[in-house]
């Protein structure tokens, strides 16, 4: 799988109330929270975020709340991956679980500027910098993730384990 | 091993587990509220299991947005009512008799000793005061488990900490955590498990470990915990449901890393916004007005928190400079207030006495703020936006600290006010 796109950059300890605020919880409908996705950090982020857009950014991303609306609303604004130095657990987590592509790479991180244009060799765990002509590598993606990525999800898996038992 | 390895081994069938190991695990108990509960059952449906893996294991409190605030608020607590009646759901909790999930669960003894337990709300991390292994998970997790009665976990490395000595007057468990988030940093133990132990922690009130658990989340931990021990006994004898089970760590497990505190050089102490490990003593903080004053929350919406409150602020008023809000985070802690007379004193103080809900902490209702206002609240987090608007800001502190803020207009510690 290869993820092309446009970057924007965020700093480190993105929060999950920057990500979706919690005035917006009182749905969980993807459309509707894409709309005020990472308003907190960036009011006009969601009028300039276009779909096939990548996120960089630095450590700690998506500390704070469980809310899966987090990732939902990433997703569903047609942000095709995050990259960052290090993802809060829970975030992460649930990245997998719904199908968000994320990647760990310190490099990437660092080098990457806003508005850069990057292509993310998803298998290889490769990052392309074309802006650049930058490569950077990705922490490879654990076996057990790989099984959920695989399998379409936590949902999908989870039906495969239930039909196998 | 430690005492979080025990407990995650003793619960996927193995005599041992390390740290980095991923397992699969049975769970003794599953929670969610009225945010993350509708996507559990959205998803939960996608799996066709028919029925949930145990009816009086699976938890749906709505809390957070509860008593309903908006239509839409509303309609999620619905899908709750209406899943539980469905699934004959023996632990749903309508208003009336939900409270804060967090405050709730223990005290009504459905999370034991040596549980393993998850949520779909990040501090479910509080019940390792309990000396469960418990952590926030997503709404998806929970789906899956709501079908399996399990979960996925990377074994985490454990993290210890130490607290030495007595502690001043004033400063708890609030300020204990909120000294080693400040200390550590917001993703001080990320994926580990915190470990908290020393004199002072074993001396440490159910209420205090409680709160110092409750916040392993905001430095990035996977768990907190505390082996359980005759104050552990003394909370759940007579409230348990269940059998329960005390685990230790051995003499030789291993941790990452081990921090020492003396507790006698830790002050009465406020995290700034916008991140909790901006801590700074709160008597250095005596130039902050103050908007508003929060008491309530799972992290302190506990009866000694309220009881704490009200000891600083009987006899005396709100700043008119100032608005107060308390909520007691349980059915039982409210009527508790009212026979004690501590909802007296806060109305006599000009405060208000709420009913239990998550509200205000994550900018849900009863007490929103305004661009540029600003609150010093008992809550966990204090990031932009947390509490209404973008431009508006939270101080985090312990219940003392917040009544004497209340009554100054300012933030003031409550040697100022006595």
């Amino acid at each position: 799988m290869i993820l092309k796109g446009k970057v924007w950059k965020f700093g480190n300890n993105i929060d999950t109330d920057a990500i979706i605020p919690a005035r917006y919880l009182n749905t969980s409908d993807p459309a509707e929270l894409a709309r005020h996705v990472m308003e907190d950090a960036d009011k006009d982020f969601p009028s300039k975020v276009k779909a096939g857009d990548l996120i960089i950014a630095d450590s700690n991303f998506g500390c704070g709340s469980s809310r899966e609306h987090a990732p939902i609303a990433i997703k569903a604004a047609g942000i095709q991956a995050v990259v960052a130095k290090s993802f809060a657990r829970i975030f992460y987590r649930n990245a997998f679980n719904i199908g968000l592509p994320i990647f760990e790479s310190d490099d990437a991180s660092v080098k990457i500027s806003q508005g850069d244009e990057i292509e993310i060799d998803a298998d290889g765990g490769v990052i392309r910098n074309i802006t650049k002509g930058e490569t950077y590598k990705a922490k490879p993606i654990p076996p057990f993730m790989q099984e959920l990525i695989s399998a379409g999800g936590l949902i999908e898996w989870t039906k495969k384990r239930i039909k196998a038992s | 091993m430690t005492i979080t390895e025990k407990i995650l081994a003793a619960h996927s069938g193995r005599d041992k587990v390390s740290a980095g190991e991923l397992i699969n695990a049975k769970v003794d108990l599953i929670l969610a509220n009225d945010i993350t509960a509708p996507i559990s059952i959205t998803e939960f449906k996608k799996i066709g299991a028919g029925k949930v893996f145990d009816k009086d294991r699976v938890a749906f409190i709505p809390d957070h947005f509860a008593p309903q605030k908006d239509i839409k608020a509303a309609e999620q607590c619905k899908m709750l009512r209406e899943f539980s009646r469905e699934y004959d759901l023996g632990l749903y909790f309508e208003v009336g008799r939900m409270g804060v999930e967090h405050a709730l669960l223990p005290e009504q003894g459905l999370v034991v000793p040596g549980d393993l337990v998850i949520g779909a709300d990040s501090h479910t991390c509080t019940y390792g005061a309990l000396g469960a292994f418990s952590t926030g998970v997503g709404s998806t997790d929970v789906a899956s488990a709501m079908a399996t009665g399990e979960c996925w976990f990377k074994v985490p490395e454990s993290m210890k900490f130490i607290y030495h000595g007595k502690l001043n007057r004033w400063v708890s468990g609030k300020d204990l955590i909120l000294h080693t988030i400040g200390d550590i940093g917001v993703d001080g133990a990320l994926y580990r498990a915190m470990e908290f132990e020393g004199e002072v922690i074993r001396s440490l009130s159910m209420s205090g470990r409680l709160t110092m658990c409750n916040m392993a989340i905001e430095a990035g931990g996977k768990n907190g915990i505390i082996i359980p021990d005759e104050i552990t006994e003394g909370y759940v004898k007579g409230r348990a449901k269940r059998a329960y089970k005390f685990y230790s760590s051995d003499s030789d497990a291993k941790y990452v890393e081990v921090r020492e505190y003396d507790c006698s050089k830790i002050p009465l102490t406020v995290s700034c916004p916008h991140l909790p490990s901006n801590t700074k003593p709160a008597a250095e903080l005596s130039s902050v007005s103050i908007d508003q004053v929060v008491v309530g929350s799972c992290t302190n919406g506990r009866i000694e928190d309220i009881r704490e409150a009200a000891e600083i602020i009987k006899g005396k008023k709100v700043s008119p400079n100032t608005r107060m809000i308390v909520i007691p985070a349980t059915q039982q802690i409210y009527l508790q207030c009212v026979k004690e007379g501590l909802a007296e004193i806060f109305v006599n103080a000009e405060a208000v006495f709420s009913t239990p809900t998550c509200g205000p902490c994550l900018g849900g209702h009863m007490g929103i703020l305004a661009k540029g206002e600003r609150a010093i609240a008992t809550t966990n987090r204090n990031f932009v936006g947390r509490m209404g608007h973008p431009e508006s800001e939270v101080y985090l502190s312990n219940p003392a600290v917040a009544a004497a803020s209340a009554i100054k207009g300012r933030i003031a510690i409550p040697e100022e006010v006595l």
